[in-house]
C-alpha cells in the first residue's frame, strides 16, 4: 500500500574499510572526556553523537582588597586579571560514511579513557545491522530507540538552538539558500521524510506527534528503481546522472498530447503529463541521464504533491523536509521546491535543515539524556568546531569526496543560561538582528571578508600579547589563524555554509576560533589598562558635566557616548590609532567625531523628549570597556538616575574583542560608587542593575538573551532602550522593532562602511526612534 | 486523458466517387515518415522544463465549457455552418486522442430503410463493413466485442455502438487513411476530443481535408459517468464496486446504483491522472492531477521488462510477485511497526529492494511488472483519497483505459481506499470507459458543435 513510508535506509552492501587514519585532533574530539554516546546509522552514513566536556581558559577579573594600599591606588590597574580553568559541556556530532564505521568504532574504543557510560542509544535503520559490531567493539549496550521519535526530537532541538537553522531553496538566485529566522514558536509544523519511503508526521510539542500519512514512493524508489534502469549502483551517482538528464526524453508532456499549452486548464506545454509515457511509445534507447532525471522528477513531484494535500489537510503551511533523499543535495531540493510551489500555488513552504542529517543522532542522544534535562538548556552552534553546510555535498565538492573518508561535524556549546527573546521586541516572529545579509550582498561580502583577512595578522599578535607567559601561545595562535582563514576561506565559496553570512556571525566565529585554541580574553589586559585610565579621569568629567547647564549637559552627554565609543579595537581604523598613539584621548575622540547635523541625527526630539516626564526604566546594552563605559556610558547612566529613571546595564556574559564583560561591570560600579554618591545610592537601592546579555559576540541578537535579563525588563518595566556602538546598534538592530522608545547610537568607525551610508568616517548614528501608537 | 465523443452526424458534401477517385493517386504532402520526424523536431526544440502532470492546477476553476472549432478554410468551414440546418447522416465516429491511445466509438445503424440503403454511397457501406466484420484493423487497431452496446437508441435512431482502439502514435497513419478512402467525401466533421484533437487538427485539415470538431475532454468525462447510468450495459448496472476486494476467493463484484451521484470525485487515469470533483451536472472543477499514471506503468514495464503492450504488461503483473521487489513495513520492523499504526504487509519502499544488488539478481520481470503496478496503483489511490478528504467527497469513481483489463489495479483501489479511509470512501467503476460514451448526451445538443462559436472563441 502506498501509504507507508519508513525511514529505514537499504543497505547498499558496502564493504568496511579499516584503512583509513583519522586526524583526531579535527574528528573525534575531547573523547578522553567523552560519556554517554548515541549512533544514527542509515542506509550509507553513520552519525554519532557524544557529549563531552571541554576545559577551558577562562580570563577573571577580581577585585583587589584596597584596605592598607590606598596609596598605590593611582599606579595599580583597578583589579586583578586571572586565568582559570573552566569545564564546559559540549555536544560533538560526527557524521562518516558507513564504511568507515569499524574503523571509527576501534578508534573510539582506544581514545576513550573512562566513561561511565554502559549504554549507547542507537537508531535508524542500520542500527540492527551494526548492534553486534557496536556492542563488541564498545562494550557498550546497544538501546535500540525508534526512528521517528529521534527524528522529530533533533529536528525540535535544532529548531529551538541554532538560528537559521531552516532555509528555503531558490533555484535561481544567488546563494540558492534563503535561511529563516527562528520563528518564537516552532509548533505546529509538517515533517516529510524521505528515507527509503516517505513519512509525514505533524508536530504538534514537544511531545506530541502523529504519524498522518506516507507513500511508498520515496529514496528507496529512486535508488531501486533507478538502479534497474541505468545499472548504476550507487545513490549519488543516480543523482549526478540526474543532473545532466533531460526528462522530456522519457516523459510525455502537455505539449506532447495537446500540441501545445492546454489554456483551458491552464496547463503549460512543459508540464509532464505521464511520467515515463514516451518510454513505452518508441523503439528507442533511452539515456541514463534522462531515465535518472524523469525519475527524480516523478518522485519529487510525488511526493510534494502528497505533502501539499496533507498540508492542506491539516491547515499548515510550514513544512521541513528530510532524510537521505534530500541529504543536501541541491538537485533534490529544487525538484521538491518546485513541486510543493506548483501544487500548493505558493502556499506552502518548503524548508529545508543546515542539520538535517544530524536529527536522529540528536534525537537519540537527547532520548538517552533525558535525566540531564538537555532541553532547559539553551546550545549555542559552535562555529570552530562545526563543518559548514554542502560540506560533503558530492556535487559542490566533487574533489573532496574522491577523497576518503569525508567526515562532517557540528558541535554545540551548553550556554550555562537559557536565552530567550527581549521582551520588548515588536514582532519577535519578524525580528532579523543583522542589518546586512552577506550571502546576500556580494560586493558587501567581498569587502568584509577582505576586511577580516586583513585583520587577522593584528588579531594573531594581540593575541600572542595576551599570553606573555605562555610557552605555547605562539604555536596556538598560530593554529588560530590557520583555522579562522580556513573558515574565512569557505565562507567566500560558500557563503551559506553557516546559515546567514553577516559580520555578527564572521565576528563570533573567530570569537569561537580564538576560544578554541584558548585565547579566551586577549584584550583583557588592555581593557584592565584602559578601565584604570578612565576610571581616574571620572570624577573630572562628572564635574565638567554638572557644571553645564541642563540643555548643553544633554548634548555633552550624548557626545560623551559617541566620543566613548571611538574607543573600539574591533575597529581597524581606531586599533591602528590605538596602537600608534596610545595617548589618544578622550577629548581628541571627541574632536574628530562629526559635527551636527549628523548622518543620522533625530537628538533635537531626543532632546524635546527629555524635556517631558522621566522614562521609567531604561534599558542599557553598553559596548567597550574604558573610557566607552566609564566616561561614555556611566554619565549617562547617572543623569537617566537622577532624572527618576531607573537603569538597567547590560553587559555581555562572555569576552568579545574589548567589549566590557559582565564580571568588570560588576567592579568598573563599584569603584564608581566609591567615588559618586549617585551611583552609590542607586546601586544599593536597586535603581541601578548590573546583568548579564547572555551573549560572548560584539553583535547582538534580541531574541538570545539571557532569561534573567528579560525578566527584569518586565518586572521594572523598562520603557527607553539605548543600544551603543557598531556591532549592537549597526551591523546588528539597525532596524529592530522596539515596542517602546529606543535610542540606537553609534560612530562609524569603519570607511568603507560610512561612505555606503552616505557618510565618512567617524559620522555619527544618532537614531531616536518612538513606537508608533 | 481524454474523453471521447460520438461525432454528430454530418451532411454529406460532393460526390464521394468523385473525390475519392481524384484523390487516389495523388501523392501525399509528406509521407507518414516525414511527417513523424517533423513531430519529433518540434518536441525536441521546444524548451520545456520540468515538473508536473498535465495533471496539476487549474483547481478552483469551475468550467461548464461545450467543444469549440477554430477558424477553418472555406471549404469545410462551410461544410461546418451548414451542419446544423441540415439532416444528421452517418456515418457517425467519435475519436478520442488521448496521449497513448486513440479510441474510437462506431454508431452501426441497424434501423436503416431501403430507401436510406440505397443512397448510400459505396465507401460509406464499405466502412460500416470492414469496422463491424473485423475485430483487428491493421497491426494495432482493436476492437473491444466485449463492450459492444446492443441495440442502444441514439438521436431516434436504433443501432450498436462500437469500441475500437488502435496507438496514439499511429494518428498520422489513421489520418492518411482518412485521405486515402476520402473520408471527406461522405463526413466532413469528425468529433473528437482528448489533447490529440488540438495536437492533430492541423493535419486532419491539411492532410485529410477533415473538420475537427473539438470537444472539452473534461465535459465529455462528466457528462459520461453521469449518462452511463441511464444508459446501462445490455441491460446490466453500469457501475460496480468490489466486496472483499483483498480476498481471492470472497472478492465480489457487485453493481452499483449511482442514484446519488453528487458529490462525486472522479478519477480519470489515462496516460496522466486527472481528478474532478463533480457537484452538478454543469458544475465541476479539476482537482488536481498526477503524471504518474497509465503511461507511467506501461512505460516503466517496457524499459524493465521488454514487453510491448500494455495487455503483455498486465500479464506478466499477474504472474509476479512485487513483495520480492518493494521493501515492506515487515521487512525493516520486523512485524507491524505500531508506534504509527502501521500494518507490516504495507509497503514502506516502492523498489526499495532493488537497492541491493543481490535482490535485484533475484527478480523476475514478472514480479517488476507486478510491483510497478502496485506502485502506481497506490499512488493513484493514495492522492485521491487525500482529495477526497480535502474535498469532503466520499464516492470516487475510477475511470479511464489504465483499468480495462485490469482487475488487480480495480481490486487494489477498493481495497486501500477502504483500509485507509476505515471503511468511509467507496471505490466505483465503470464497465465502460465512459469517456467515449458521454458524447452520445452531447449529440442532440447542438450547442455543443454551433460554430457560431467559432466567433466567440
Amino acid at each position: 500500500m502506498a501509504e507507508c513510508g519508513a525511514s529505514g535506509s537499504g543497505s547498499s552492501g558496502d564493504s568496511l574499510d579499516k584503512s583509513i587514519t583519522l586526524p583526531p585532533d579535527e574528528i573525534f574530539r575531547n573523547l578522553e572526556n567523552a560519556k554517554r554516546f548515541a549512533i544514527d546509522i542509515g542506509g550509507s552514513l553513520t552519525k554519532l553523537a557524544y557529549y563531552s566536556t571541554v576545559q577551558h581558559k577562562v580570563a577573571r577579573v577580581r577585585s583587589f582588597d584596597y584596605s592598607g594600599k590606598d596609596t598605590e591606588q593611582d599606579h595599580e590597574p583597578p583589579y586583578e586579571v586571572s586565568v582559570q580553568e573552566e569545564v564546559t559541556a559540549r555536544l560533538h556530532f560526527v557524521k562518516f560514511e558507513n564504511t568507515y564505521i569499524e574503523a571509527c568504532l576501534d578508534f573510539i574504543k582506544d581514545h576513550l579513557v573512562s566513561t561511565e557510560t554502559k549504554v549507547i542509544q542507537a537508531t535508524g535503520g542500520g542500527a540492527y545491522r551494526f548492534k553486534d559490531l557496536i556492542e563488541e567493539k564498545l562494550q557498550l549496550r546497544v538501546d535500540k530507540e525508534d526512528v521517528m521519535t529521534c527524528l522529530i526530537k533533533g529536528c525540535n532541538f535544532v529548531l529551538k538552538n541554532i538560528p537559521h537553522e531552516a532555509f528555503v531553496y531558490q533555484k535561481d538566485s544567488d546563494p540558492e539558500f534563503r535561511f529563516q529566522t527562528n520563528h518564537p514558536n516552532i509548533f505546529p509544523y509538517l515533517l516529510v521524510n524521505i528515507g527509503s519511503g516517505v513519512s509525514i508526521v505533524k508536530v504538534e510539542t514537544e511531545d506530541r506527534f502523529e504519524w498522518i500519512g506516507g507513500s511508498s514512493i520515496g529514496g528507496g524508489t529512486f535508488w531501486g528503481l533507478g538502479a534497474l534502469l541505468t545499472k548504476t549502483k550507487k545513490f549519488d551517482e543516480l543523482l549526478h546522472l540526474a543532473s545532466k538528464g533531460q526528462h522530456r526524453n522519457v516523459d510525455m508532456l502537455v505539449q506532447d498530447i495537446y500540441g501545445g499549452a492546454h489554456q483551458t486548464l491552464g496547463l503549460g506545454g512543459s508540464l509532464i503529463a505521464s511520467s515515463f509515457g514516451k518510454s513505452a511509445m518508441a523503439d528507442r534507447e533511452f539515456s541514463k541521464e534522462d531515465m535518472a532525471k524523469s525519475l527524480l522528477h516523478m518522485i519529487s513531484n510525488d511526493i510534494g504533491q502528497l505533502a501539499c494535500l496533507y498540508a492542506r489537510l491539516h491547515a499548515l503551511d510550514r513544512v521541513y523536509f528530510g532524510g537521505f533523499f534530500i541529504r543536501g543535495h541541491p538537485v533534490t531540493m529544487r525538484t521538491i521546491t518546485y513541486s510543493i510551489n506548483f501544487f500548493s500555488k505558493g502556499e506552502v513552504q518548503a524548508l529545508f535543515l543546515r542539520h538535517e542529517g544530524y536529527l536522529g543522532a540528536i534525537g537519540a542522544f537527547l532520548k538517552g539524556a533525558e535525566q540531564d534535562n538537555p532541553n532547559q538548556y539553551s546550545w549555542g552552534e559552535n562555529y570552530a568546531g562545526s563543518s559548514g553546510l554542502m560540506s560533503s555535498s558530492p556535487e559542490l565538492c566533487p574533489t573532496q569526496r574522491a577523497r576518503s573518508g569525508t567526515f562532517d561535524l557540528l558541535e554545540m556549546d551548553r550556554l550555562e543560561r537559557p536565552l530567550v527573546n527581549l521582551p520588548l521586541l515588536l514582532d519577535p516572529s519578524s525580528y532579523v538582528p543583522d542589518t546586512v545579509d552577506l550571502t546576500d550582498d556580494a560586493p558587501a561580502r567581498k569587502y568584509w571578508l577582505t576586511c577580516f583577512e586583513e585583520a587577522l595578522d593584528g588579531v594573531v599578535k594581540r593575541a600572542v600579547a595576551s599570553q606573555p607567559g605562555s610557552a605555547d601561545a605562539a604555536e596556538r595562535a598560530e593554529k588560530f589563524r590557520q583555522k579562522y582563514w580556513g573558515k574565512l576561506q569557505t565562507l567566500r565559496h560558500q557563503p551559506f555554509a553557516y546559515g546567514t553570512l553577516t559580520v555578527r556571525s564572521l565576528l563570533d566565529t573567530r570569537e569561537h576560533c580564538l576560544n578554541e585554541f584558548n585565547f579566551p580574553d586577549p584584550y583583557s589586559k588592555v581593557k584592565q589598562k584602559e578601565n584604570g585610565v578612565a576610571l581616574k579621569c571620572f570624577p573630572r568629567v562628572i564635574r565638567c558635566l554638572d557644571a553645564l547647564g541642563w540643555e548643553e549637559r544633554q548634548l555633552a552627554l550624548v557626545k560623551g557616548l559617541l566620543a566613548g565609543n571611538v574607543f573600539d579595537w574591533g575597529a581597524k581604523a581606531v586599533s591602528d590609532v590605538l596602537e600608534s598613539d596610545p595617548q589618544f584621548g578622550f577629548e581628541e575622540a571627541k574632536m574628530k567625531l562629526q559635527e551636527r547635523p549628523w548622518l543620522v541625527d533625530s537628538y533635537s526630539k531626543w532632546l524635546q523628549r527629555l524635556k517631558g516626564p522621566p522614562h521609567k526604566c531604561a534599558l542599557i546594552f553598553a559596548d567597550n570597556s574604558g573610557i566607552d563605559v566609564i566616561l561614555g556610558v556611566f554619565p549617562f547612566v547617572r543623569e537617566l538616575l537622577s532624572r527618576g529613571t531607573e537603569v538597567i546595564l547590560a553587559c555581555n556574559s562572555g569576552p568579545a574583542l574589548n567589549d566590557v564583560t559582565y564580571c568588570e561591570s560588576l567592579i568598573v560600579a563599584e569603584r564608581i560608587a566609591a567615588m559618586d554618591p549617585v551611583v552609590h545610592s542607586a546601586l544599593r537601592e536597586e535603581r541601578l542593575l548590573l546583568t548579564q546579555t547572555g551573549s560572548s559576540s560584539p553583535c547582538l541578537d534580541l531574541s538570545r538573551l539571557d532569561k534573567g535579563l528579560a525578566v527584569l525588563v518586565r518586572e521594572r518595566g523598562a520603557d527607553l532602550v539605548v543600544i551603543e556602538g557598531m556591532g549592537r546598534a549597526v551591523h546588528t538592530n539597525y532596524h529592530a522593532a522596539l515596542r517602546c522608545e529606543s535610542l540606537k547610537l553609534a560612530v562609524i568607525k569603519n570607511s568603507w562602511l560610512a561612505e555606503r551610508l552616505g557618510g565618512r568616517l567617524f559620522s555619527v548614528i544618532f537614531k531616536y526612534e518612538v513606537p508608533a501608537e | 486523458m481524454g474523453a471521447g465523443r460520438l461525432g454528430v452526424p454530418m451532411e454529406r458534401h460532393g460526390r464521394a466517387a468523385d473525390t475519392s477517385s481524384s484523390s487516389a493517386g495523388e501523392p501525399a504532402p509528406e509521407g507518414p515518415d516525414g511527417r513523424r520526424r517533423e513531430l519529433l523536431r518540434r518536441r525536441a526544440s521546444s524548451a520545456s522544463e520540468p515538473p508536473v502532470g498535465a495533471s496539476a492546477s487549474a483547481e478552483g476553476v469551475r468550467r461548464s465549457r461545450p467543444g469549440s472549432y477554430s477558424g477553418a478554410p472555406s471549404a469545410s468551414r462551410q461544410r461546418v455552418e451548414s451542419l446544423r440546418k441540415k439532416r444528421q447522416l452517418f456515418p457517425w465516429f467519435g475519436l478520442d486522442i488521448g496521449g497513448t491511445l486513440v479510441k474510437l466509438v462506431y454508431f452501426e445503424p441497424k434501423d436503416i430503410t431501403a430507401e436510406e440503403e440505397e443512397e448510400e454511397v459505396e465507401s460509406l457501406k464499405s466502412i460500416r463493413k470492414y469496422l463491424t466484420s473485423n475485430v483487428a484493423y491493421g497491426s494495432t487497431g482493436i476492437r473491444d466485442v466485449h463492450l459492444e452496446l446492443k441495440d442502444l437508441t441514439l438521436c431516434g435512431r436504433k443501432g450498436n455502438l462500437h469500441f475500437i482502439r488502435f496507438p496514439t502514435h499511429d494518428m498520422p497513419a489513421f489520418i492518411q487513411m482518412g485521405r486515402d478512402k476520402n473520408f471527406s467525401s461522405l463526413h466532413t466533421v469528425f468529433c473528437a476530443t482528448g489533447g490529440g484533437a488540438y495536437k492533430f487538427e492541423k493535419d486532419f485539415l491539411t492532410i485529410g481535408d477533415l473538420q475537427l470538431c473539438k470537444l472539452d475532454e473534461l465535459d465529455c468525462l462528466v457528462k459520461g459517468i453521469l449518462y452511463i447510468d441511464s444508459v446501462g450495459f445490455n441491460g446490466r448496472s453500469q457501475c460496480y464496486y468490489f466486496e472483499n476486494p483483498a480476498d481471492a476467493e470472497k472478492c465480489q463484484k457487485l453493481p452499483f446504483d449511482l442514484k446519488n451521484p453528487y458529490p462525486l470525485l472522479l478519477v480519470n487515469i489515462g496516460s496522466g491522472v486527472s481528478i474532478l470533483a463533480v457537484y452538478s451536472k454543469d458544475n465541476y472543477k479539476r482537482v488536481t492531477g498526477t503524471s504518474l499514471g497509465g503511461g507511467t506503468f506501461f512505460g516503466l514495464c517496457c524499459l524493465l521488462t521488454g514487453c510491448t503492450t500494455f495487455e503483455e504488461a498486465l500479464e506478466m503483473a499477474s504472474r509476479g510477485d512485487s513483495t520480492k521487489v518493494d521493501k515492506l513495513v515487515r521487512d525493516i520492523y520486523g512485524g507491524d511497526y505500531e508506534r504509527f499504526g502501521l500494518p507490516g504487509w504495507a509497503v514502506a519502499s516502492s523498489f526499495g529492494n532493488m537497492m541491493s544488488k543481490e535482490k535485484r539478481e533475484a527478480v523476475s520481470k514478472e514480479d517488476l511488472a507486478r510491483a510497478t503496478l502496485i506502485t502506481i496503483t497506490n499512488n493513484i489511490g493514495s492522492i485521491a483519497r487525500m482529495c477526497a478528504l480535502n474535498e469532503n467527497i466520499n464516492q470516487v469513481v475510477f475511470v479511464g483505459n489504465f483499468l480495462r483489463i485490469n482487475t488487480i489495479a480495480m481490486r487494489l483501489l477498493a481495497y486501500a481506499l477502504d483500509y485507509w479511509s476505515k471503511g468511509q470512501l467507496k471505490a466505483l467503476f465503470s464497465e465502460h470507459e465512459v469517456s467515449r460514451l458521454l458524447s452520445c448526451n452531447n449529440v442532440t445538443d447542438k450547442k455543443a458543435c454551433n460554430p457560431h462559436r467559432i466567433g466567440t472563441k
